[in-house]
């Protein structure tokens, strides 16, 4: 492979970005200059500065450009020529205000890890050669010298505990399955990944299929399974697309089918399409959905290690488990276990949204503080505004505030502070946010998500669910907070599974360290932040106003009087609290 | 009421062939039979359970869990609009509100002309690019209702738009 490759990101964020249609500019001008032959032109998965996209990396320099859309990808190759960077593509540094060149010398990824996305951005996906110059499978050709008992060891050795939320040591689970007696044993992938604000799995999946398929095929061999299944959502159709691809390649390679590498193990992988629901994401449920049901989970034990998919040994992990394996393989348990904390070993990925300066997915070390993650690789706060909280976890997880921020993010002091891994999933959140409309935000999605089987969810989120929305829309009384808390701890108590267990906990979090805010909302009527509309009202600064008549001739309900020279006026019964006012007057002098 | 035209009827009956004797076969089957008609019309679920040896109402208890599955017919463009956290917390909602306003139908719906149907998602994992929309296959980042009108434009008709 030539060293000199222009990498052209291709995940979903910076294909919505145009990035195909630069690659297909660079390709045409590429074909127009002789003299640039040497270089290779790649589509690969995902960089994870999503906002910065399209992003493009020439190698071996490592310049790194941001932004590049189709109008300019022609600059590209002007800068090329002239066998310089262009100074007007280079990622700007929201912090110091310079413009940074190399990649490897941007913020964003100093502080990073990355050794499940050391491929990420720096491979072809669709094209195995690639994997296979990074030492892919490398893993793979190991373990099949080793006997099944010695790699379990290794994954236990190694402190592995399962990537998608719970934590549990990922070595046992496969000690479980492989001492399981089954005349069929399976493996399956969850990717299902349905936390809002998590992509983890669906850029891993996009920018490095190969290495969940090798985790898949060494965890089959290990637990005696010749069959695997990967449960992926349908929403994420490039993911699948690349999967599909990247089975095809690795059976074609002898990686994958009959007798893998003259080894005499066979191991098949299949392709399920999810339809549509978050508590597939549970493992008991993910089964009975394979199974062609509705996908309702059932109580734990029998554990899926022992009667799984059609009642036989299964071992479920998620994606990003999976691509650790090969790190483990490549680093040695020992060397893998040195990384991270002392009950939470190795690295872990995070999607980095919300209000702040860098969003995008990071790997970072377990332990590593969230001031870290939030002021040093996300750059801080947009637009200069106070840091308020994090969610983190998703629907499972809760807020924490700035007196955390110097916490160290592993699985067990999550928990104990109100909070959980989740997949991942880390919303920053300013002073705009309103903590009680973020619960009652929650509270929908895990209601409506809610399968119904057992009572204390079905009608558990929806009680808990009626009190948040009476709050936020003016009515709250005297005790909804206690009853809140009493209500959202049973159940968490006596729910059946996973989705019932964490539902409340957005709620009891944010009561924990914004009660404040919710007392605010239930005696005063009052929403601090200004988002629970029926909370809200505008009015203008009468020694503020210009009397321009922007607000006026913005306002779609016509609530607004007022002449020239002569402060404007909002007639309160006649105002929709749209905020369009507040978002249009140049001179600040609407207030809420 | 026999809805089908004999193509699509004689297409169902491939499909139905196709996984009468697979493991799990029922979800895949009406994800197909969804993709061939367009949505799950009761004639549909009545044929697969037939066809399976279920109860109707296995088929349509499936059918009615996942929130992939429509019984009722959809626009040509499927507009789904983003309600994730990150989404949320960036002004997701003023832009499904707008679509709302634009097209005149609320979540769920779909435009009288079926040109458009538009529909809310938990996440639909773009969230470095909130707020996000994504039409049929399209992502569309960065969205705020001001851009929603153009947005349509380029939908609209047989236009073809722009990748």
């Amino acid at each position: 492979m030539s060293n000199k490759r222009i990498l052209v990101c291709g995940g979903t964020g910076c294909i919505s970005s145009k990035s195909r249609s630069t690659y297909d500019v660079l390709e045409e001008e590429l074909r127009r200059h002789d003299e640039l032959a040497e270089y290779q032109l790649a589509f690969t998965g995902c960089h994870g500065f999503c906002e910065q996209g399209p992003v493009i990396i020439i190698e071996p320099e490592g310049t790194f450009y941001a932004q590049v859309t189709p109008d300019k990808a022609k600059e590209v190759v002007t800068g090329l020529l002239k066998g310089e960077a262009v100074e007007g593509l280079l990622y700007v540094d929201p912090v110091s205000g310079c413009r940074v060149l190399r990649r490897d010398e941007i913020p964003f990824y100093q502080k990073q890890q990355r050794l499940v996305l050391k491929n990420c951005g720096l491979i072809d996906p669709e094209d195995i050669k690639d994997y296979l110059a990074r030492d892919g499978y490398k893993a793979l050709t190991l373990a099949l010298q080793m006997d099944g008992q010695h790699i379990v060891d290794w994954v236990k050795q190694s402190g592995l505990r399962g990537r998608g939320g719970g934590g549990f040591p990922t070595g046992i689970k496969w000690e479980s399955t492989r001492n399981a007696v089954g005349d069929k044993k399976y493996v399956i992938c969850n990717a299902d990944e349905g936390d809002p604000g998590a992509f983890m799995d669906r850029s891993l999946l996009e920018g490095d299929p190969h290495a969940v398929l090798e985790g898949m095929i060494i965890a089959g061999y290990a637990t005696g399974a010749r069959e695997g299944f990967i449960y992926i959502r349908a929403e994420y159709p490039l993911a699948v697309k690349r999967l599909a691809v990247a089975i095809e390649q690795a059976e074609k390679e002898g990686f994958l089918g009959e007798n893998i590498l003259g080894s005499g193990f066979s191991f098949t992988i299949r392709l399920k399409h999810g339809a549509g629901a978050f508590v597939c994401g549970e493992e008991t449920a993910l089964i009975n959905s394979i199974q062609g049901n509705r996908g309702m989970p059932r109580p734990r034990p029998p554990f899926p290690a022992v009667k799984g998919l059609w009642d036989r040994p299964t071992l479920i992990n998620n994606v990003e488990t999976f691509a650790n394996i090969p790190v483990i393989f490549s680093l040695g348990p020992h060397k893998y276990s040195q990384i991270g904390t002392e009950q939470s070993k190795g690295t872990k990925i995070f999607a980095l949204t919300g209000k702040i300066n860098n969003t995008g997915l990071v790997e970072v070390p377990m332990g590593i503080t969230l001031r870290e993650i939030i002021f040093d690789i996300a750059g801080g706060i947009r637009g200069g505004k106070e840091f308020k909280a994090v969610q983190i976890g998703g629907p499972s997880g809760g807020c924490l505030t700035e007196e955390h921020l110097d916490l160290p993010v592993d699985y067990d002091s999550l928990i104990s502070a109100g909070a959980m891994m989740g997949s991942g999933g880390l919303v920053v959140m300013d002073e705009s946010t309103c903590m009680v409309d973020l619960a009652r935000f929650f509270l929908t999605f895990t209601r409506t998500e809610s399968c119904g089987k057992c009572t204390p969810c079905r009608e558990g989120t929806k009680r808990l669910l009626e009190i948040l929305e009476r709050i936020t829309g003016g009515n709250g009384r005297e005790g909804d907070i206690e009853l809140l808390e009493s209500l959202g701890r049973n159940v968490i108590d006596t729910s059946l599974c996973g989705l019932g267990q964490s539902a409340p906990n957005p709620i009891l979090s944010t009561i924990r360290y914004f009660r404040k805010e919710y007392e605010l909302h239930v005696k005063h009527k009052v929403c601090p932040a200004g988002v629970c509309k029926a909370l809200t009202s505008y009015r203008v600064l009468a020694e503020k106003c210009k009397a321009c008549g922007i607000c006026k001739k913005h306002c779609p309900a016509g609530a607004i009087t007022g002449e020239k020279k002569v402060a404007h006026v909002i007639d309160p019964e006649k105002c929709a609290k749209c905020g369009i006012c507040f978002e249009k007057c140049p001179f600040g002098a609407i207030m809420k | 009421m026999q809805t089908l035209s004999d193509n699509l009827h004689a297409e169902l009956e491939k499909l139905i062939a196709k996984y009468r004797t697979a493991d799990g076969g029922l979800v895949p089957l009406l994800q197909e039979a969804q993709d061939l008609v367009g949505y799950l019309p009761r004639e549909v679920m009545e044929k697969i359970a037939q066809g399976l040896d279920l109860s109707l109402a296995k088929v349509v208890g499936v059918a009615t869990f996942y929130s992939q599955f429509h019984l009722h017919p959809r626009g040509k463009n499927i507009i789904r609009v983003c309600q994730g956290t990150a989404c949320h917390v960036r002004g997701g909602l003023a832009v499904l509100e707008k679509f709302e306003e634009k097209l005149g139908i609320g979540r769920g719906g779909t435009t009288k002309d079926l040109q458009f149907t538009i529909e809310s998602v938990a996440c639909l994992g773009a969230c470095g690019l909130a707020p996000v929309v994504m039409v049929n296959d399209d992502t569309h980042g960065k969205m705020s209702p001001e851009k929603i009108p153009e947005l349509l434009a380029s939908y609209k008709g047989d236009k073809p738009h722009e990748q």
